[in-house]
């Protein structure tokens, strides 16, 4: 079974335009191998920026950003969920797999597809599929890329209730079974308080981290009281002006 | 199905009905086409000449599908360059076929290469259109997921590129061949020393309509064939990843 990697998060200045303020200024974030940490914060705050960043698909900053014992860029790449599902639609399901690993084993790929609950479904094109077994889909290729680094890009959005809690407890499931290293990033702070053990909420420009909780019930236990709680925390940050 | 079965056998019976109510040397029924198509194919040059069409259609079809999709793909993606020649390609679009004919033939003499190249020019700008439009509208989520991946561009070509091109491709390529197989009659009456469209020129001279009908009946069986074994076949394999139209 596999363990995630650490992340080590020293941005000394990163900015779109060369003029105007930098999206980040000197941001420090050490995030613990194997745990699932949530990014919260408003949109264009820039929690996407900083997971392409660790994803070393954008490297175009001052700073360093290290995965495990490399540096982001470097380091294999992690698998990556998308806002949608957005598979290819002209793929099967495992194809759209091998298209992105392909050196996985047959077997492998199966067995994702099993432990995301789409057994029987691995050579089903996307559109003979439903939303949320396209979901299931994405997730499963994310962890046939790299089982061990997963970065989660608003996964949740755009879905109704029912298909979020299924796909967020299936989420768990794969989590907890395949031990990674996850970043998930969210502007609700009740997908955080379900999924992470960490919270880090950021704001302003250039971006702050304005609130770190970790989290001391495990995800499992946390009640609806706690979670309430777990939000009131998160969002109890002195409100700081923009610019 | 069904009522698709008895389209062209309906026509027919229209025509014989036609032709026996006004019977007439220049007005044949399609049992005499049939008969004078038979003695064509076994007696005639029917099979040769058909053979040289065939031929000349399809060199120009293979060489303007190359080249326009390349132009096209160059110009989907290049802005200065589509800003540079989207006006010779309208140009191209409108320019009469004829006179890119007889402009080839006055330069290049009545010559097999003349033919080919006004077929390849007056096609080249429609496989051009087709191929920029379809460029311009590729996703940029599926560019996203294969950053994301870190997908080497040769895995993005095969897997991305190309399944967004297909579709357009085989569009350009329905509208191409059905340009090509007119004009590529026009220009071998205009000067050739065979082929479908040269016989027919010899049969106007005799005002033989029953030879010319027989022609262009094996003319549209070809067509036809092509259509029902070549194109959609291919259709049906690159495009079965869509949903079944309803």
């Amino acid at each position: 079974m596999a363990t995630g990697p650490g992340i080590e998060i020293a941005i000394r200045d990163k900015r779109f335009a060369a003029e105007g303020p930098p999206l980040f200024a000197d941001l420090r974030l050490s995030i613990a191998p194997a745990t699932v940490t949530a990014l919260v914060g408003p949109s264009g705050v820039g929690k996407s920026s900083l997971l392409r960043m660790i994803a070393g698909i954008d490297t175009a900053f001052d700073g360093e950003i290290r995965v495990g014992s490399k540096t982001a860029r470097d380091a294999p790449p992690p698998g990556f969920v998308l806002q949608d599902a957005r598979l290819l639609p002209w793929l099967t399901a495992i194809d759209n797999i091998r298209a992105v690993a392909p050196d996985i084993a047959d077997a492998r790929a199966r067995e994702l597809l099993d432990r995301v609950g789409l057994h029987g479904a691995a050579d089903a094109y996307p559109h003979e599929l439903s939303g949320g077994m396209q979901r299931r889909v994405a997730l499963a290729r994310a962890f046939s890329v790299n089982a061990d680094l997963l970065l989660l890009d608003e996964p949740f959005v755009s879905l109704d209730r029912l298909l979020v809690d299924e796909l967020q407890a299936l989420f768990i499931d794969l989590v907890e079974h395949e031990r990674p290293t996850v970043v998930l990033v969210t502007h609700l702070a009740e997908d955080a308080v379900r999924l992470a053990d960490r919270a880090v909420a950021l704001r302003g420009r250039p971006a702050q981290i304005v609130s770190d909780l970790a989290f001391s019930v495990p995800r499992r236990d946390r009640s609806a009281a706690d979670r309430a709680q777990m939000v009131t925390q998160l969002a109890a940050v002195p409100v700081q002006v923009m610019g | 199905m069904g009522l698709e079965i008895l389209s062209l056998p309906l026509l027919l019976v229209i025509w014989q009905v036609l032709a026996m109510a006004f019977p007439s040397r220049l007005f044949p029924t399609p049992i005499a086409v049939a008969v004078e198509l038979w003695d064509l194919t076994l007696h005639g040059k029917l099979l040769v000449d058909l053979g040289k069409t065939l031929l000349r259609a399809i060199t120009a079809f293979v060489i303007a599908m190359v080249i326009g999709v390349a132009i096209g793909i160059a110009l989907g993606r290049v802005r200065w360059a589509d800003r540079l020649f989207s006006s010779w390609v309208v140009v191209g679009l409108n320019l009469p076929a004829i006179v890119i004919a007889i402009a080839l033939y006055i330069w290049l003499g009545l010559t097999e290469t003349a033919l080919i190249v006004a077929v390849v020019l007056n096609k080249i700008p429609l496989v051009i259109v087709n191929i920029r439009e379809g460029v311009r509208s590729f996703s940029r989520d599926y560019d996203e997921l294969a950053a994301a991946f870190r997908m080497p561009l040769g895995r993005r070509l095969r897997l991305i590129f190309v399944p967004q091109l297909m579709p357009f491709v085989l569009a350009a390529a329905r509208t191409g061949l059905s340009l090509i197989w007119k004009i590529v009659l026009v220009f071998e009456v205009l000067g050739s020393d065979g082929g479908v469209g040269f016989r027919v020129s010899v049969f106007f001279q005799f005002f033989d309509i029953t030879g010319l009908l027989a022609y262009t009946v094996a003319f549209i069986l070809v067509v036809l064939a092509f259509e029902y074994l070549v194109m959609r076949p291919i259709e049906r394999r690159v495009l079965r990843w869509r949903p079944a139209q309803v």
